[in-house]
């Protein structure tokens, strides 16, 4: 018998090799990422002080809308396939895999987005001093989102064209990740001391990591019913 | 333990008569509750030293804003029942809970945004208990969106049962997070939903206000759940002669 | 090791409103293979999926070795290979990484392993090119080798021949063969009989309703 860690790996190893094999489809959420930042200088202004003010919450906006991009496709190739339905009969627990899935996830998406947010926070006139903390609090926050988004994929499965119904599950369920998360940005703009909003992140990314794949779980094994 | 009471209390039939017996036994003492709740609050409790008459709008917004989320608890309640125990039923009333407690927080957020005129001088400020009963209603629609997007009927109780019971997990967190950030940004100019000195004659009416509206909550909650299961076991033999009487 | 034993009693599956099972029983023990036939919508799917547990019915049981599959569902899916529709195969994965990954989650296993059940069921020469390449009958032949590969004693297959050309139907029935051979128990749902003998089979015939 293979260990549950074993299993883990297969099942993000699987991921990574297929997202690697479809290089150009990692690349879209983050190209959303910039062209949605990029609007707003467009929109508001060019000048730094004010494009200073705005960058926390375009920046988390961005993120989470990019991300949002990414969450669709989070279960839908897999149920098309048949892969949901190998994994509920596997003989493994399907709350595992799938918190495996949505690591793999995080790692594909998440992380990528935490990783590029200094660019996007350099175009808003951000100063370099402030990314550690910008890439620490996307990065935080991403993996609650994630979670979350698991969920919401899980429950719009069986839905022809659910992108629109994805969102309006997913985006008020993610109001305190936006609330904590662009606070957390803007203390790291700031300069201020940013442990209180990553606490909270970091507490939403717990209840999200214990809570999330059971209701992922629950939703999955219903769409395949 | 003998289970038998139970699913004898989910069978449809069962649960129609019950529904039907009780309705008057909450819908009476309701309108009675909320008529002398509105006298009392309207009429004999003195004007707010601070905020005049205005105030007096809190005997409809703070009972719709309590039931709004007490509307959302029990759907999750009874839908967490129906995923567990497979019981038709549960999921009935859950989707009965769901148009009645968007109802309660559309009006908890129109009386906060008439409310607010007279104190901002706006209807709408940001202010927080707003922003959070915004979201509910966002999640009420989620709720009902996710619903009728599913065709299957079972498919749709068990799904929305979770995205019920995953929202309740999460409504005290979005109202913290929101009154957190409130607190951050709280512009000098802006002034809270005061909670007026509260004297007893205006609190009896109050309090009468609240038992009345959660009266009428589940006098809705009943007339919805017959309609409702009145729906589902259309097919039915007993709904052909509960039709028929 | 004991005979095992799957019963079904009298189960009554509804899909949306429809009631599409109306009080299916079978039951089959080690050695014996289970042919499902019946017209398009006679709810041979409903059967299969009920079967392994994806389903649940509305009233009726099943049991595997005396026990209802949902008790310990996890353990009873260990023992079952369950075969749906469509191949369930990643279109950018060769079929080696295919059942690499999906095998792999089961049960640990190799490469020399996961080459021999292709070469089994003849899928040996496109072993290592993408799924994406390949023909849907091309695809049933891995599919098939990662039903072999689960070693699990219960096999549920929904039509498994289906885009498999002679050669490959007679493969099934070697399958089949082996299987019951080796003590196991195979269900399947077909429309053309699969080519085994006689004694061993079970005949489940489902009218529409």
């Amino acid at each position: 018998m293979s260990g549950v860690w074993h299993c883990a790996q297969l099942v993000i190893g699987r991921d990574l090799r297929l997202a690697f094999r479809n290089r150009a489809q990692l690349l879209h959420p983050l190209l959303f990422f910039g062209i949605v930042t990029t609007l707003f200088p467009l929109a508001l202004s060019p000048e730094p002080s004010r494009l200073r003010d705005v960058a926390p919450g375009v920046l988390w906006v961005g993120a989470l809308l990019a991300s949002l991009l990414a969450i669709e496709f989070l279960f839908r190739e897999d149920a098309q396939d048949g892969t949901l339905e190998q994994y509920a009969l596997s003989g493994r627990s399907l709350t595992w895999l799938l918190f495996a899935k949505t690591v793999s996830h995080w790692l594909l998406s998440g992380l990528p987005l935490a990783l590029a947010s200094p660019v996007v926070a350099y175009g808003l006139a951000v100063s370099p001093g402030a990314m550690p903390g910008i890439v620490a609090s996307v990065a935080l926050g991403t993996i609650a989102l994630s979670l979350l988004g698991a969920v919401s994929a899980g429950l719009t499965l069986g839905i022809k064209r659910g992108g629109a119904l994805l969102s309006l599950l997913t985006l008020p369920l993610a109001v305190p990740l936006l609330i904590f998360g662009a606070q957390a940005t803007a203390r790291a703009i700031a300069g201020a001391d940013m442990s209180a909003p990553m606490y909270f992140l970091a507490a939403c990314a717990v209840l999200g990591i214990t809570l999330a794949p059971l209701a992922a779980a629950a939703a999955v094994r219903i769409s395949l019913e | 333990m003998d289970w038998t009471w139970f699913h004898r209390f989910g069978s449809p039939p069962h649960l129609y008569g019950l529904a039907r017996r009780l309705t008057p036994w909450f819908a009476w003492p309701a309108a009675l509750l909320i008529a002398i709740g509105l006298y009392g609050g309207l009429v004999l409790a003195p004007p707010d030293y601070q905020q005049g008459d205005g105030f007096r709008i809190i005997y409809v917004h703070a009972p719709s804003a309590w039931l709004s989320l007490m509307a959302y608890t029990w759907m999750a309640v009874a839908a967490a029942i129906g995923l567990v125990w497979r019981m038709k039923a549960a999921h009935a009333a859950a989707a009965s809970c769901a148009p009645i407690g968007a109802w309660f927080t559309v009006a908890a957020l129109g009386t906060g945004m008439l409310w607010g005129k007279p104190m901002w001088g706006t209807y709408w400020a940001w202010d927080p208990r707003l922003t959070a009963e915004l979201v509910l209603l966002f999640l009420y629609l989620g709720y009902i969106g996710l619903r009728s997007a599913i065709e299957d009927p079972q498919r749709a109780d068990r799904t929305s049962a979770v995205l019920a019971i995953v929202g309740v997990v999460n409504v005290p967190i979005v109202r913290y997070s929101v009154e957190w950030w409130n607190s951050i940004h709280q512009a000098p100019s802006v002034m809270k939903f005061g909670k007026p000195s509260i004297s007893w004659p205006m609190l009896t009416p109050l309090l009468i206000m609240f038992i009345g509206f959660t009266l009428l909550f589940v006098a809705l909650l009943l007339v919805r759940l017959r309609g409702e299961i009145l729906r589902r076991e259309r097919r039915a033999q007993w709904v052909a002669e509960v039709v028929t009487e | 090791m004991s005979v095992h034993r799957l019963t079904g009693e009298a189960l009554h599956v509804f899909r949306g409103e429809r009631h599409v099972l109306r009080g299916v029983s079978f039951a089959a023990q080690g050695g014996e293979y289970l042919e499902v036939t019946g017209r398009n919508g006679a709810g041979k799917t409903s059967l299969l999926r009920t079967i392994v547990g994806l389903v649940h019915a509305e009233s009726g049981r099943i049991e595997w070795n005396g026990l209802d599959i949902h008790r310990d569902a996890r353990a009873f899916h260990a023992q079952v290979a369950f075969l749906g529709h469509e191949s369930p195969l990643k279109a950018d994965l060769t079929a080696m990484e295919n059942l690499h990954f999906a095998i792999g989650i089961r049960r640990t296993i190799d490469a020399t392993e996961i080459a021999r059940a292709l070469g089994e069921t003849g899928a040996g020469g496109f072993a290592d090119r993408p799924v994406r390449t390949l023909s849907a009958g091309q695809r049933r032949r891995v599919a098939l080798a990662g039903v072999v590969l689960a070693a699990a004693p219960l096999w549920v297959l929904d039509e498994p021949a289906t885009h498999l050309d002679a050669d490959g139907h007679a493969l099934v029935g070697r399958l089949v063969e082996r299987h019951r051979a080796s003590g196991g128990i195979v269900i399947a749902a077909v429309h053309a009989p699969l080519p085994v003998a006689e004694p061993g089979t079970r005949h489940l015939g489902l009218t529409s309703s």
